[in-house]
């Protein structure tokens, strides 16, 4: 990635790149002898094939061959028994509706996608159920433990308190679809060598993939990723189309390129699964929480299991000696949904964050006031302190901010004319995660520094994170930094997941440039150099082009013991219409608790984005099925509504900026997650708070406002 | 691949003779409704007459109407100092509808004959009646948040999605069809049909005629009109409800409304009874929610869109408020 442009030591390393089209994505690869691969896929939702009539699809002009379950393309791995049931080509069952049931590959995408709609397929059609609600209620269905049950104190306190609540909360499926379409380039040559070009958010998981299924050695495979238009989670996964596209370029010897359509989109790359949740809620009269109780219902598939952290915020969030949490899974018949920004969690913080709320409104109480009264000094659930947590200070900054004084406690008490103002708050919070990276630096006498790692960026600002971290270590200023990512060859990286990129890839560039700072002083006193010498001068006095130093990173003890979390507050306004139900949201303060803010600029992006999607999973976003044939009925951008720009107001974002060492030597903890956890309470609070209704069911359309 | 021949003509003329020629071939203006219905195998013409070249982009004051040609772009119209001060609600509901990109390219005669936008209607794996006749209506007992309250029939309960046509009933428009016999003028309320026996018909237009233009005729509505979209976001959104209301005001008075409906029915929905009720009465909100209730009669919901039976009066009331307001 080059530098350009830099106005600013902050600014985006490859913004110059994304703004003028010299990002290049996967899908834009020219490769000699390139072929284009389609897709076929299922009508019904169960059962099983029972004939694929590709006669026709073969004689098509332009196409090379049609893959299946029939001629089953090889790959080992799929030949043994065990592992997900989704074995691409290698059953004939239907699990879902949209599934993939046969590729086509042809000499050009339209003349593939033709000879797609001329393969016939006949099947076994079985019953079928795509709805969570139903499955709940149908003792014959299968549930499955999503995470041990937690028990602390008295189970379900909240009953006998003096008062309580006790609601429940449906999310709808949410899908990520960033606006880059998923797919792959897969090369397969002699010799069992494979380059694939692909949106992943794990070069190194990609690569482990591939060489799993197809049994070849990690070496084998070159997996390069070097810019990816957005994965909010879908990206943390091979998919079964993109073993198909190496497994078809392996059968017809030649380079081929899949991608997916919008449509398709919503099927076969996951989603935030429809979570029921039951919160209750106790309390004593002057407001001390004496019981909380989560129980969650999510959706997975019948052919492989999928969980999250629903229920997590609930043991630790708040201070209360009696807390139990269930989370169930619950097959249907969908495609498997997959981590989606702020996972469970965003999901769980719908429903804590909303019951909090109703909590502090049957005491009559601020919202605020009750959190702060009942905020832990320890993490109760670990037995440990907080590594840092400034959350206090958070809720005053916001307050401030947003005005918080202008809020009444009584709902619907501001009015002008047919629009009803309110405020509401939420907190958000994820774990301050940190994993095992390994970074290269290069130090060259030109004066500039080249790092590496296979690590990725799916658009948080990676390589601008990160050469900050060196920029302030070894004095070099960031345009003559370059990092070097989303390429399998180079030093091994987690996925990037779970807020903790910067984290994780940051501690083994501090260490990285460390050593090399200290290797340059070495050098300098070996050839009589003062100390502080600049590392051009040594490296040149030491006739030395370059030096370079690999480092792997990783947490110490710290770990066990300390609780380690990042938090965020959402503070937003909203103006609701008394007469057309329709929901503005008017103002947003979003404050990050997240240690050091290590690159300003991207951090608040992330912020930022955040706020977007939470007024989107608060007010437009619904995958919508028709439960009678298990299909999408909005599965594409005019319907599927993602906020425009008329629906997001100034976003203000505060951080509390203060570094945590315990975490990791910059001080700085994740953020892309707590940007959005919580969002959605906050807007469904201040819709209790300008008009009396709670919603309790997301996404709050007009429809539900005027019910 | 399914191939279909592409033709390009610069009269209005040439292009009539053309479709006449052959039965399966279609016009396309903008193309952003029809591509996509071929693209989702929803039709299948074996010839595009691309009528973008025929001049017939005119926007033109002739006599006391207004001309609008069928080849005039939505941003072209919503844009034009005269739309923008003789026929405000138009150029509004216009800048409601879709989004800047598409406006630029939509035309105004392939506005008028664009498509539902029911779920059922673009996906062929499913029943719709409008698409294949007898297949069923998979929005009657499925998801029909969207779908229509008036004039429903048990074959069919889409709504005609446009902004722009609601507008042009309640202005009275006429809409100008040439055929092989020449053109024929109609009232552009009745041009858009309810779905009855035949949901697969749209609108009354012939297989041989072509939109030539709409006729306006100038109002007094100018300083008292709004067009109230209420949707699921704020922008680049299909309405739930919308309300073009136009109010010719002396005093506080009502000279004359003027009001239709979208998002409630397989056409443009005029409220003629609301309409009658407020000629001559007081502008104020009890007179409106008296119209609106007026409005409501015979509306029925099918399970999810019974919520428009409250939001749709609602919204003429506030359209109403909003129009007296406006000046
Ligand atoms: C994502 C999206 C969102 C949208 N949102 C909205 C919205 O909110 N509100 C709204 O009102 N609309 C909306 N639209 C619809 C848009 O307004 C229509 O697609 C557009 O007006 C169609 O015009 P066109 O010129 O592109 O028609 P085309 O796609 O070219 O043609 C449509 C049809 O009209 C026929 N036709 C065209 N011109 C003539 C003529 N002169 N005589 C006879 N037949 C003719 C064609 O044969 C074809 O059958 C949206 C569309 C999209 C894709």
């Amino acid at each position: 990635m080059e530098n350009r442009i830099l106005k600013d030591e902050n600014d985006r390393v490859d913004g110059f790149l994304k703004v003028t089209g010299g990002a290049k994505y996967f899908a834009e690869y020219e490769l000699p002898g390139l072929t284009y691969g389609v897709l076929v896929t299922s009508t019904i939702t169960k059962g099983k094939i029972t004939s694929l009539d590709t006669k026709a699809a073969e004689k098509a002009p332009g196409v090379i061959a049609v893959l299946s379950h029939l001629n089953k393309p090889s790959a080992p791995a799929y030949e043994q028994e065990g592992g997900s049931q989704m074995k691409i080509f290698y059953t004939d069952k239907i699990f879902y509706n949209g599934q993939p049931i046969a590729i086509v590959v042809a000499n050009t995408f339209e003349r593939a996608t033709y000879a797609a709609s001329l393969v016939k397929t006949s099947y076994a059609k079985e019953d079928f159920n795509t709805n969570l609600d139903k499955a709940i209620k149908d003792p014959k269905a299968k549930k499955l433990q999503g995470q041990p049950d937690y028990k602390r104190g008295v189970e379900n306190a909240y009953k006998t308190a003096e008062i309580k609540i006790e609601q429940q909360y449906i999310l709808p499926i949410e899908t990520h679809n960033p606006m880059e379409l998923h797919g792959i380039i897969a090369d397969w040559r002699p010799a069992n060598k494979v380059t694939v070009y692909a949106k992943t958010q794990g070069v190194k998981a990609t690569q482990g993939t591939i060489a799993n299924v197809f049994k070849i050695p990690i070496e084998n495979i070159q997996v390069n990723s070097e810019f990816v238009g957005g994965g909010f989670g879908m990206g943390l996964k091979t998919w079964p189309l993109e073993i198909a596209t190496v497994m078809a370029s392996k059968h017809v010897g030649k380079p081929v390129k899949l991608v997916i359509t919008r449509m398709q989109m919503f099927t076969m790359v996951g989603n935030r699964p429809t979570a029921i949740q039951k919160v209750g809620l106790g309390a004593t009269k002057d407001g001390k929480l004496t019981g909380i109780t989560h129980t969650a219902f999510g959706e997975s598939a019948t052919y492989e299991n999928f969980t999250e952290g629903v229920v997590n915020m609930a043991k630790f969030m708040y201070q209360c000696d009696n807390v139990n949490t269930s989370y169930t899974i619950v097959p249907v018949d969908l495609g498997v949904p997959i981590w989606m920004r702020g996972p469970g969690e965003a999901t769980g913080a719908f429903a804590l964050e909303s019951a909090i709320d109703e909590m502090a409104h049957e005491l009559d109480m601020d919202p605020l006031d009750f959190r702060i009264k009942n905020d832990p000094e320890m993490d109760q659930q670990k037995n440990k302190p907080f590594s840092s947590k400034n959350i206090k200070e958070a809720y005053k900054l916001g307050a401030a901010k947003i005005g918080w004084s202008e809020r009444k406690n009584k709902p619907g008490s501001l009015v002008e004319g047919p629009w009803q103002t309110g405020y509401g708050v939420s907190v958000g919070v994820f774990n301050a995660n940190r994993g095992k990276a390994s970074v290269k630096g290069t130090l060259k006498a030109d004066g500039t520094l080249l790092l590496q790692s296979a690590t990725s960026d799916i658009g948080p600002g990676t390589g601008t994170g990160m050469g900050l971290i060196a920029s302030k270590l070894l004095n070099i200023p960031t345009n003559k930094i370059t990092f070097e990512l989303g390429d399998s060859s180079l030093p091994p990286a987690p996925s990037q997941g779970g807020s903790a990129t910067l984290s994780t890839i940051g501690s083994a560039v501090n260490d990285v440039c460390l050593a090399l700072k200290s290797t340059i002083a070495e050098l300098a006193a070996n050839s009589n150099m003062d100390a502080t010498s600049n590392f051009v001068d040594v490296l040149k006095k030491n006739k030395l082009p370059s030096v370079e130093i690999t480092k792997e990173s990783q947490s110490g003890k710290e770990r066990d013991n300390y609780s380690m979390y990042s938090f965020s507050i959402h503070f937003v306004q909203v103006k609701v219409h008394k007469l057309t139900g329709v929901v503005k949201v008017s103002k947003i303060v979003s404050v990050g608790d997240s240690g050091k803010i290590v690159s300003p600029k991207t951090a608040r992006s992330q912020m930022v984005g955040g706020a977007v999607g939470g007024i989107g999973m608060a007010l437009t976003e619904e995958a919508i099925l028709d439960h009678r044939y298990g299909r999408y009925i909005n599965n594409n951008f005019a319907d599927y509504h993602v906020p425009v720009n008329a629906d997001v107001p100034e976003i203000d974002v505060i951080f509390i900026d203060k570094p945590d060492f315990l975490v990791n030597p910059m001080g700085a903890k994740g953020m892309g997650e707590i940007a959005l956890i919580g969002f959605s309470a906050a807007v469904a609070n201040a819709v209790f708070n300008a008009t009396g209704k709670r919603i309790r069911t997301l996404p709050i359309t007009p429809d539900k406002i005027l019910a | 691949m399914i191939n279909f021949q592409y033709l390009r003509t610069t009269s209005a003329k040439s292009a009539l003779a053309l479709l006449q020629k052959d039965k399966n071939s279609k016009f396309i203006a903008g193309g952003t409704n029809l591509i996509d219905l071929m693209k989702r195998g929803v039709t299948a013409p074996e010839k595009l007459i691309d009528i973008n070249h025929v001049p017939l982009k005119q926007i033109e004051l002739i006599g006391t109407k207004i001309h609008i040609g069928a080849l005039a772009t939505n941003s072209a119209v919503a844009d034009h100092a005269l739309i923008k001060e003789k026929l405000p609600l138009l150029s509004w509901a216009l800048q409601a509808g879709a989004s800047a990109q598409l406006r630029n390219v939509a035309t105004v005669g392939g506005n008028m004959m664009q498509r539902t936008r029911c779920g059922y209607f673009y996906d062929t794996e499913m029943p719709c009646n409008k698409r294949e006749a007898g297949s069923g209506c998979g929005a009657l007992e499925g998801f029909n948040r969207m779908h229509a309250i008036f004039g429903t029939s048990d074959k069919c309960i889409a709504v005609h999605p446009s902004d722009m046509c609601v507008a042009l009933v309640a202005l009275d428009a006429e809409v100008v069809l040439l055929g092989p016999k020449g053109e024929r003028k109609i009232l552009f309320k009745d041009f858009h049909r309810l779905a009855g026996d035949t949901p697969q018909l749209d609108n009354n237009l012939k297989p041989d005629e072509m939109i030539v233009r709409v006729e306006i005729p100038l109002n007094n509505l100018a300083k008292h009109s709004y067009y109230l979209k209420v949707r699921d976001r704020a922008s680049y959104a299909f309405a739930l409800v919308s309300v073009a209301a136009g109010l010719e005001l002396e005093d506080n008075k009502i000279l004359s409304a003027h009001l239709a409906m979208g998002g409630v029915a397989h056409k443009p929905w005029r409220l003629t009874k609301a309409e009658e009720f407020l000629k001559g009465k007081e502008a104020t909100e009890e007179n409106f929610a008296q119209a609106a209730k007026l409005s409501m009669e015979n509306a029925k919901g099918f399970g999810e869109n019974n919520f428009k039976l409250k939001l749709a009066p609602n919204t003429i009331i506030e359209a109403l408020n909003l129009a007296k307001r406006k000046a």
